[in-house]
């Protein structure tokens, strides 16, 4: 039997996700991957993996598996107090787990998701060129009680002990850096949008987040045709309201793209929940 | 040859430049785009990670450490200029079957109320004219068309359903289109067809593209079943011709 962590808990809403999935927004598939993809490649790095290989997104509570074998594992990202056997464990750092082990989370101290790396990635199938779990792309959009997720073959159990102090601004609250969308210019009182705090809505995951603030101004009269959205693309509603779009977002959308947030920015969303503020700051581009 | 158009070109984030056309929904600018999608992703592909075509709109998604934003429009602008704008791309027309059976099409109805339709002129409405397929978004698979006729013009419903089964054939506003998969969606549905519009495991995944046509035919309940089964037994060929 293939080496695998089980799944006793599933969690909130814990999936297999890799660095994307390229080449197929044109037949309407988005992009997908780690919502942190900063943390998943730290995680990665951190056991020398290749930065496609699969890791588990696991989104405010964790779930709690069981080691069918000996494998080295990271946690990254929003700290929900992991434990091994029940004995707290350290972020950012490489730990040995061995048959039997069982790595559980608890309380969520910081951020929204985190993500397990195990040593070589999870095996679990790729279809069209990615893990990254998507329906209909994928049979599973989460994991579920019982699933096995494959572990690659591990020989010795020696560990590197690599560890790495946390980039803690991931978390902070300082305004997330963006560029002006193509429809920026039809906003009308563009300059508000740079000073106002906007509060991460209930409607918040892997597509999009809804955010609340004084409402904007929709341009009176305006239509745009349907073009492409990318992942990160803020798009302002007739309500005046803002919706950032995630990595899970469609692949076209109709209303005008008012901001597009950096990699860095995006990531640092995919770590705000329900009622986090954030806030934006434009970067001068051409 | 003079360029039929002018094109703008902005950026979209760090890796990505936006070309637009003029604001228009329209079979010229269609086939200008698809042309130039076709040179882009064959001459740059070295740059390039993935081209998203819209109605008047080629997304191009590259590779910031390859190439700067002001050399990957200076390429593409030459290659639009060194185009004939003859504009050739090869499609396909394809056939779709659709049982508009009000056990699939339960908007029927309340359609045929609204715009003074009988049922039958709804389906007959609805399956002559020929589909443009301008290109693919939203949902994987799903197809944005061009041509409906005014008459079947009808608008979003107010609360959209939280589950529409796949295959589903709809109406939004002055577009029709099929569900390629079980998702919520607010606009009216007519009938559906047993097709698989996205099957991933397929490459490419959908087998009609932008630039195809498409016409529905009305089929009844049991050849609807009889397809599907077909399907699902691989025997099924949906019946295309060249254009």
């Amino acid at each position: 039997m293939m080496a695998h962590a089980e799944v006793i808990s599933p969690g909130l809403y814990s999936t297999i996700q890799d660095n994307g999935r390229f080449g197929f927004r044109k037949f309407g598939v988005p992009t997908s991957g780690a919502m942190d993809q900063q943390s998943a490649n730290l995680a990665n790095h951190l056991l020398n993996n290749p930065t496609s290989a699969a890791v588990l997104e696991m989104t405010m509570v964790g779930p709690k598996l069981i080691f069918s074998a000996s494998s080295l594992i990271v946690i990254t990202g929003a700290d929900m107090s992991p434990k091994i056997n029940e004995k707290e464990i350290s972020l950012n750092m490489v730990v040995a787990v061995s048959k039997g082990d069982i790595l559980s989370f608890g309380t969520l101290r910081c951020g929204l998701r985190s993500y397990l790396a195990v040593k070589g990635g999870f095996q679990t199938e790729r279809v069209m060129n990615s893990h990254s779990f998507y329906r209909p792309v994928t049979i599973e959009n989460v994991i579920k009680k019982g699933d096995r997720l494959p572990l690659s073959p591990f020989k010795s159990v020696q560990n590197l002990f690599a560890s790495v102090k946390a980039d803690k601004s991931l978390f902070d609250s300082s305004p997330l850096p963006c560029f002006k969308g193509p429809e920026f210019d039809f906003l009308e009182s563009g300059k508000t949008i740079f000073t106002e705090n906007f509060s991460v809505g209930n409607e918040n995951n892997r597509m999009g987040y809804r955010l609340h603030g004084k409402p904007l101004r929709y341009p009176a009269n305006y239509s745009m045709l349907t073009s492409a959205v990318l992942p990160g693309t803020i798009q302002l509603t007739p309500s005046g309201q803002l919706i950032a779009l995630m990595r899970d977002c469609q692949t076209t959308g109709g209303y005008p793209r008012i901001l597009q947030l950096t990699q860095e920015s995006l990531d640092r969303l995919g770590q705000k929940k329900t009622s986090d503020l954030v806030s934006f700051t434009l970067i001068d581009q051409r | 040859m003079q360029h039929p158009f002018n094109l703008t070109y902005k950026s979209l984030g760090s890796s990505a430049i936006l070309i637009e056309w003029i604001n228009q929904i329209d079979e010229a600018i269609l086939y200008d785009i698809l042309s130039l999608q076709v040179k882009v992703e064959t001459d740059l592909q070295d740059v390039l990670v993935e081209t998203i075509n819209a109605y008047n709109s080629l997304t191009i998604i590259y590779n910031p450490n390859q190439i700067s934003f002001s050399e990957l429009k200076e390429k593409i602008k030459a290659l639009y200029e060194a185009s004939n704008h003859e504009n050739k791309i090869a499609s396909k027309k394809w056939m779709i079957p659709v049982c508009y059976d009000q056990e699939f099409g339960i908007d029927l109805e309340e359609i045929s109320k609204k715009n003074n339709f009988t049922i039958d002129e709804i389906i007959e409405a609805h399956s002559r004219p020929d589909y443009v397929v301008y290109f693919t978004g939203f949902l994987p698979g799903f197809l944005y068309l061009g041509g409906l006729p005014k008459s079947l013009y009808m608008p979003r419903r107010a609360t959209p359903r939280v589950r529409i089964r796949q295959g589903a054939v709809a109406i939004g506003g002055a577009q029709t289109g099929i569900y390629p998969s079980e998702s919520p969606g607010g606009w009216n549905i007519i009938g559906n067809s047993p097709l698989i519009f996205f099957d991933p495991s397929q490459s490419p995944p959908c087998f009609a593209k932008a630039g195809d046509h498409l016409q529905f035919y009305s089929i009844n309940k049991s050849e609807y079943d009889l397809i599907a089964k077909e399907i699902t037994s691989g025997k099924f060929i949906v019946e295309s011709k060249a254009l």
